[in-house]
């Protein structure tokens, strides 16, 4: 297959201005945005993403653009998120591999149309389902998980076959610009196009009508986005932020689930989706459940966490300043508490002494700060999650497989995991999406595919046996109805048989 | 009760838990059931009255159809509801993943007047396999169905958790501003946009039937005369007032002439020479509709029918030749028993014709051509090809076949598995154990070199499937291989016991 295209003159100039590492990037004027949709509908309706050598290319070429600018893009989210190498290529590029990976290893069979259960009446006949492209997506990223948010439906996308465009958050300057100038080098640049777009302009650049978008972010912003996609009839997928709650029972082996649970939360500098927001521990084990979660947050990070090179910042002065006050507003801290503005740096922070009706419970969380309750016993518990919103994801520490299979069954979100955090959504087999106020519709391996595609009916008959099929018509009688009702109720196993139409 | 409490009620019977179990699941859909068998004169009735649907239209179209929804839910519910085991890799290779199919809650079901029954009840009975609570809101359009139904579901379900609201457009703008967990609606465009603002707010997922002119492409190389009956049934049922129905036909001009001739034949057949003595010919629903179709004929020079009648709400089968692909007709779904014809020539002409138009319902092609019918299922991007009339909406066969939308004829599609599929919520689980925790040591901070290459190594290893198929596969093919290991050494050791002695014995 031989390599996309080269951007165009002015188009190369105006990125390479643009995108020098280390400068703010410039949002594209609104115009732009008109132009490269009707550029990715009009290769669309030449059908040049459809074919599929041409989607396991474009999958292959991101998976390059991985691997050869490993580097840029933990330069990258260094300088947004100060984030270490580690977290960059585990939680960031590894899983947009692992879904380009699983999505050319399967290509081919979920490009195949499938063959549905026939009966009598179409014994003679074709009856298929079959995946087509929708069109034109329009994926926006978030600033939680900048390269992971905006790749992984875009690796869905492409391989149902859509062209695309991305929009990754403006909020990781670098990231995006990074996006920006690397995307058109390696993917065609008639397909797909990188925008750069202020969360403001989102709903607006929505209504200029695509036929799928994906949206990551906050509740808020995805109920503008969801409305403004209602205006002109698109399906929208949105996974948004929540608060995750986190149950720890009085049976479980305290430091392991201290240390996994301190990794999920403080991983990122806590700006997640997917962390556990807040943990209900059983009051008999909160005390060494607190000293245990000290003792990891010493080993991972060492005595000044600001000095470790694993630790990360928030991205941006808003997030910063609106965590601190939640921060300083709720319970009792027990560890942490330290901010320096000028670095954006909030020390890991647990919080004790919590009330439902504290401001940090009331509010999506993006920070380092873990407030821990004190719960009795298994159905208050259970209450207290009810009680709130369907969030993204529960999690459970127990020994006891009674509690788990009780909590999960008694409460629900959009995923779930026991005596683990944040694992189920990197399993690519495993849709990864919201219920309710935590979002609609999943993506991730098949699911993104499936997402991205419209499944089509197909029935192909042919004009035999039209004395069967004249039965339906009118003149209407009696004898003919007594048979086409005779026929379908000849069951076995509950199926009729015969359907004479 | 009002409408508020209604829906509170049912929330409130959603969250004691009764919905979970199969058993209340299953007994509501054999009252389901049960209510159908028991009643069928009553709701023919009530068609009739609405419609004037004859009974052997509704039994075919909707009765039959609901039925067997019905019935496969209650053979495949245990099979649907049970978790789906999936892949696993190296690092989840002791855990349980699974996804498990949950309810969503309340959801509200928005019915259609064309079809009252069967576009109302296949989503209840998904809704009520896949163990959600309710609110049926059915069209006040066909009054004596609605309150017929009404009537009846209270008698046959839960009363708490299935409510039936009725009204207008004020009582279901009233009804959009609460909070459901799903909305299904079927109707109009303009309706379904409505639809889907109000459940944004909310953040609710959505389902929407809304139709679109269906087009109807007969190739010159065809069974004309099949395919003109066909194409005639699928039109003229139900009046023309089916989503599905093929709303124009793209021919060449060298068939026109026989197509119209094919149609006449067979309305004579279906019909008599006279429609409006028949009793298996429907009408108009309301006079709005009426009026609304009789327009569209403005103007234009039927080749065939265009009396009416508007006492009865009475409009003869129509057919319109060499019809401009502008005009008003050609603008809006028909949604009535007018079948325009729209010349093109060829195959090609046909296939822009269709894709500078909205993304339809359904697309129907007639050809004998293998070639034409390949090429009809790689271009059009709508919800059904078929090379027949009417697959879904009646009982013919395909219930697990999705009724698909995409674009602007709605979103999201039901039938059979993918109506229960469509109402829950496929939610991740993954089991895990505290044990093991050397493994995860690689993962945590403070990180160097040989930990960030263990963890790599853990994450991108390939995925397993360890579903029973490939366990029995697995095992079956160690016993052959056995067996035919020790066979042949059984042969061995046979062999050499029984060859000659090496100093040849008389």
């Amino acid at each position: 297959m031989s390599n996309p295209p080269s951007p165009s003159p002015a188009n190369w100039f105006k990125s390479l201005r643009r995108t020098r590492l280390g400068e703010p990037c410039l949002k594209t004027y609104p115009l732009q945005y008109e132009e490269q949709l009707k550029r990715a509908r009009v290769s669309f309706q030449a059908r040049r993403s459809i074919k599929e050598n041409f989607r396991l290319a474009q999958l292959e070429a991101v998976l390059r653009m991985l691997e050869e600018h490993e580097c840029d893009f933990v330069d990258a989210l260094g300088r947004d998120l100060h984030k270490p190498r580690f977290e960059t290529v585990v939680s960031e590029l590894i899983p947009v591999k692992n879904e380009a990976l699983h999505a050319i290893s399967n290509l081919k069979k979920w490009m195949q149309p499938q063959q549905v259960e026939r009966n009598l009446s179409t014994t003679l006949d074709e009856c298929l389902v079959v995946n087509e492209p929708l069109g034109v997506v329009f994926i926006m990223g978030t600033w939680c998980s900048p390269v992971q948010m905006c790749l992984v439906p875009l690796v869905g996308a492409i391989a149902a076959g859509n062209c695309a465009i991305i929009s990754p958050s403006v909020c990781t300057a670098h990231t995006a610009a990074l996006l920006q100038r690397l995307i058109p080098s390696y993917l065609d640049n008639e397909c797909f196009h990188v925008i750069l777009a202020g969360t403001n302009d989102l709903a607006d650049i929505v209504e200029l009508k695509f036929d799928h978008v994906f949206f990551s972010g906050t509740r808020e912003e995805g109920s503008r986005i969801a409305q403004a996609a209602a205006q002109c009839l698109t399906p929208i997928t949105l996974v948004l932020g929540g608060k995750n709650p986190c149950y720890v029972d009085q049976h479980c082996d305290i430091t392991i689930t201290a240390q996994r649970i301190a990794w999920a939360r403080f991983h990122n500098s806590g700006q997640s989706l997917v962390a556990p927001d807040y943990i209900l521990c059983h009051s008999d084990v909160k005390t060494r459940l607190v000293q245990a979660l000290k003792c990891c947050l010493m080993r991972f990070y060492g005595s000044d966490p600001r000095e470790s090179s694993s630790f990360c910042r928030m991205v941006n002065l808003d997030i910063f300043n609106r965590t601190k006050d939640l921060l300083w507003r709720s319970g009792k801290v027990v560890l942490g508490g330290q901010v320096t503005e000028a670095e954006k740096y909030i020390a890991p922070t647990i919080l004790t002494e919590v009330d439902e009706s504290d401001p940090i419970m009331q509010q999506d969380l993006f920070g380092p700060v873990l407030p821990v309750l004190s719960v009795n016993n298994v159905d208050e518990t259970i209450a207290f999650i009810n009680k709130q919103e369907k969030p993204l994801c529960v999690y459970v520490y127990s020994n006891n497989s009674k509690v788990i299979s009780r909590v999960m069954s008694e409460t629900s979100s959009g995923s779930f995991c026991s005596n683990d955090s944040t694992l189920q959504s990197l399993i690519v087999t495993l849709p990864f999406g919201g219920v309710g106020a935590s979002g609609i519709g999943a993506y991730h391996g098949r699911y993104s595919f499936d997402t991205f595609s419209h499944r089509k009916s197909c029935l192909l008959r042919s004009t035999h046996l039209e004395c069967v099929t004249s039965l339906r018509y009118p003149p209407y009688d009696d004898r003919n109805l007594s048979l086409i009702t005779w026929g379908s109720s000849l069951s076995w196993k509950s199926q009729g048989w015969c359907h004479i139409l | 009760l009002s409408r508020g409490q209604a829906i509170q009620r049912a929330r409130e019977a959603f969250g004691s838990g009764r919905t979970r179990p199969l058993e209340f699941r299953l007994q509501q859909l054999q009252a389901l059931q049960k209510m159908m068998s028991e009643r069928e004169v009553e709701i023919i009735t009530a068609l009739k009255q609405d419609i004037n649907r004859s009974q052997y239209d509704t039994s075919l179209l909707e009765l039959i159809g609901i039925n067997n929804e019905i019935n496969l839910a209650l053979g495949k519910l245990r099979e649907w509801a049970a978790p789906r085991l999936v892949e696993k890799n190296l690092l989840t290779m002791s855990d349980e993943a699974y996804i498990q199919p949950e309810p969503l809650g309340v959801v509200l079901i928005i019915g259609a007047w064309n079809y009252p029954w069967a576009v109302t009840l296949v989503p209840l009975v998904g809704a009520i396999a896949a163990g959600n609570g309710a609110v049926v809101k059915p069209s006040e359009i066909s009054g004596y169905s609605s309150l017929l139904l009404a009537t009846l579901l209270p008698l046959y379900l839960d009363k708490d958790l299935y409510p039936v609201v009725t009204g207008g457009v004020t009582e279901t703008q009233e009804l959009l501003k609460q909070r459901f967990d799903h909305i299904f609606y079927t109707g109009s465009s303009a309706v379904g946009k409505l639809v889907m603002e109000a459940a944004a707010r909310h953040i609710t997922p959505v389902t929407l039937e809304l139709g679109g002119k269906s087009p109807c492409y007969i190739d010159k190389n065809c069974d004309i005369r099949v395919a003109c009956r066909r194409i005639t049934w699928g039109k003229f049922v139900n009046c023309g007032q089916t989503c599905i129905a093929p709303d124009y036909i793209l021919c060449e001009p060298c068939v026109q002439g026989h197509v119209v001739e094919c149609i006449r034949q067979t309305l004579l057949e279906f019909y008599g020479p006279d429609p409006k003595s028949s009793p298996d010919y429907g009408r108009i629903i309301n006079q709005t509709h009426f009026n609304r179709v009789v327009g569209l004929m403005e103007g234009y020079a039927p080749v065939l029918g265009g009396q009416c009648d508007a006492s009865q709400r009475y409009i003869a089968p129509t057919i319109l030749k060499d019809v401009p692909p502008h005009s008003k007709l050609m603008q809006e779904e028909i949604f009535g028993p007018l079948l325009p014809i729209v010349t093109v020539s060829g195959l090609d002409e046909a296939i822009s014709f269709i894709n500078e138009r909205d993304k339809p319902l359904a697309l129907y092609i007639f050809s004998s051509d293998k070639q034409v019918r390949k090429l009809g299922e790689a271009y059009y991007n709508s919800g059904i090809a078929v090379h027949n009339c009417f697959l879904h909406h009646s009982i013919l066969c395909v219930r697990l076949l999705l009724l698909d939308f995409v674009g602007q004829s709605g979103m999201g599609f039901y039938h059979g598995k993918h109506t229960f599929d469509r109402l829950s919520h496929q939610r991740a689980c993954l089991l895990r154990s505290l044990g093991m925790e050397s493994i995860n040591l690689a993962r945590y901070p403070p990180q160097d070199r040989q930990r960030a290459s263990r963890a790599r190594l853990a994450l991108m290893s390939p995925l397993i499937d360890l579903s029973k198929k490939t366990y029995i596969w697995a095992i079956s093919m160690t016993v052959i291989a056995i067996g035919l290991l020790i066979t042949l050494l059984f042969n061995t050791v046979a062999c050499v016991a029984l060859s000659p002695e090496p100093n040849g014995v008389n």
